[in-house]
Formats: structure tokens, C-alpha cells, sequence
């Protein structure tokens, strides 16, 4: 065991712990604030395996932009504050799914870790400008794509939020 | 010096995780967050093997800001969905048939 190791498993545990919580919480509120923890401390993974740029983009976006969308589409479609056991599913439903989700772990641990799991990597720290110069060298042509898609992303969501619905017709008809 | 099995052991908890919130929960808007765990759990597959030397183009890393912002553009037209589907059911419990 080497010191990022141990950093590692206690920051790892953190994030799984918090990853089941936030799928398995009866607040609504309260699963979209584990899913900061979880962001926010796989952002703290990200750092330990060396790659700051991708941790503090992680940080900005994830848990800056995205879990904010998340807190306002639960406020916006008036998500009961405090548990909520009528929005649960029934307990059928739960157990297949965790027999489905424990099935795909096992399935992606029977995969990954004969196949890498006994590698020890060297973590490069500092390598913001090797990636710098690649993002804008080598991988500039998708970087722009995604620029473009970003913008259909925007406006597409700007159309279907503006879009009539069938019960907005009937009232104006 | 990391040992691999450690962030693979992350990633298959993520991906199960993930897995079961998009299956088990009812609300839209949880079951995004089950997404949004199974692209994170792609992630950290991408950082893990981006971290292993020989990637000279540093793919890993430079893919994994690639799909932050794909998911963070699937997440606002997903969002703008729900909000329409909102509107015009009055809810957004995903085992009821729409009206």
C-alpha cells in the first residue's frame, strides 16, 4: 500500500458511500445534495490520480453548473421537501433493480480488474500543459465540435421549453 | 505509485449504483442522477487509464473533458424536458401514462 493508495480508499469510500445514498435516499432534495458529495469528492479522485485540469473542471461544471440545474428542475416541479415515501417505487421494483445493478458491478469487476486491476500506475502530476497542448493540438477538431454542440444543446433547449403542450392548447382554445 | 484496482473498484460501484437509480427510482428528475452517476463512472474509467503512462496524446484526460461537457449539454435539453413534461402532465412520476 503507498500513501495515494490510502488517500484514495478513503476518498473513494466516500464518494461509493455517497453514490448509493444519493440513489437510494427517500428525500428529493436530499439525493441531488449527495450527488455534490459524490461529484465533489470523485473530483478529489481525479486529483489524486493526477489530473488537476480535469478535477477543477469537474468542480466548475458538475458541481457548480449541473447540481444547481438539478436543484432547480426539483424545486420547479414542486419536489415535496422532506421524505417522500409516495414517490418511491414498490419494493419489486427496487429489488430487481439492485439485483440488476449489483449484476452489472459484478459483470464490470469481472471485466476491469483481471484485465487491469493489477497494474500500478505512476501518477503524473503537474501535467496541465502536456494536455493543454494536445487539447489544442491533436484534439482541436472535436473541441470545436463540441463547441457546436453545445450550441444545439442550447438551443434545443430553449425550443422544447418554449414548445405549446397539448394541455396549454386546450386552455387557449 | 497507485494500485489500478482501486479506482476499477470505484468505477464498478458507480456504474451499480447508477444502474439501479435509473431502474428503482420513479421521479425524472432521480433518474438523471442515476445517469449522471454512470457518466461519472466513465469518467473516472477515462481519468484511471489516462493516468497509466504511454498516453502520449493524453486521450484519457482530454476525452474526459470532452464527455463533462456532453453530459452537462445532455443534462440541459434533459432538464428542458422534464420542464415541458411538467407543464403539460402536472407531474413527472415516470411509471404513470401520460394523460
Amino acid at each position: 500500500m503507498t500513501t495515494l493508495d490510502i488517500l484514495f480508499g478513503a476518498v473513494g469510500l466516500i464518494t461509493a458511500a455517497s453514490a448509493v445514498l444519493a440513489v437510494t435516499t427517500q428525500h428529493l432534495v436530499h439525493a441531488a445534495l449527495w450527488l455534490v458529495v459524490t461529484l465533489g469528492t470523485l473530483a478529489g479522485c481525479y486529483l489524486i490520480l493526477g489530473a488537476e485540469l480535469v478535477a477543477l473542471v469537474q468542480l466548475l461544471v458538475y458541481v457548480g453548473a449541473v447540481v444547481v440545474l438539478v436543484l432547480f428542475a426539483l424545486m420547479l416541479t414542486h419536489a415535496p421537501i422532506g421524505s417522500s415515501p409516495a414517490h418511491s417505487s414498490s419494493a419489486v421494483q427496487r429489488v430487481a433493480a439492485a439485483l440488476i445493478g449489483a449484476g452489472t458491478a459484478t459483470l464490470f469487476a469481472a471485466v476491469l480488474l483481471p484485465a487491469l486491476g493489477g497494474q500500478i500506475s505512476a501518477t503524473r502530476a503537474g501535467d496541465t500543459k502536456a494536455i493543454a497542448t494536445q487539447l489544442f493540438g491533436s484534439w482541436v477538431w472535436p473541441f470545436e465540435l463540441l463547441s457546436l454542440l453545445l450550441l444545439v444543446a442550447l438551443i434545443a433547449a430553449l425550443a422544447v421549453s418554449r414548445m405549446p403542450t397539448t394541455s396549454a392548447e386546450g386552455e387557449s382554445a | 505509485m497507485i494500485h489500478l484496482w482501486l479506482p476499477l473498484m470505484l468505477v464498478c460501484v458507480l456504474v451499480g449504483a447508477g444502474a439501479y437509480g435509473v431502474m428503482a427510482r420513479r421521479n425524472a428528475v432521480l433518474v438523471l442522477v442515476g445517469v449522471e452517476l454512470l457518466l461519472n463512472a466513465a469518467n473516472l474509467l477515462f481519468v484511471t487509464m489516462g493516468s497509466v503512462r504511454g498516453d502520449t496524446l493524453r486521450t484519457g484526460h482530454v476525452l474526459t473533458l470532452f464527455l463533462i461537457t456532453i453530459a452537462a449539454a445532455e443534462m440541459g435539453v434533459a432538464l428542458a424536458v422534464i420542464l415541458a413534461l411538467f407543464r403539460d402532465r402536472g407531474h413527472i412520476d415516470l411509471s404513470e401514462p401520460g394523460s
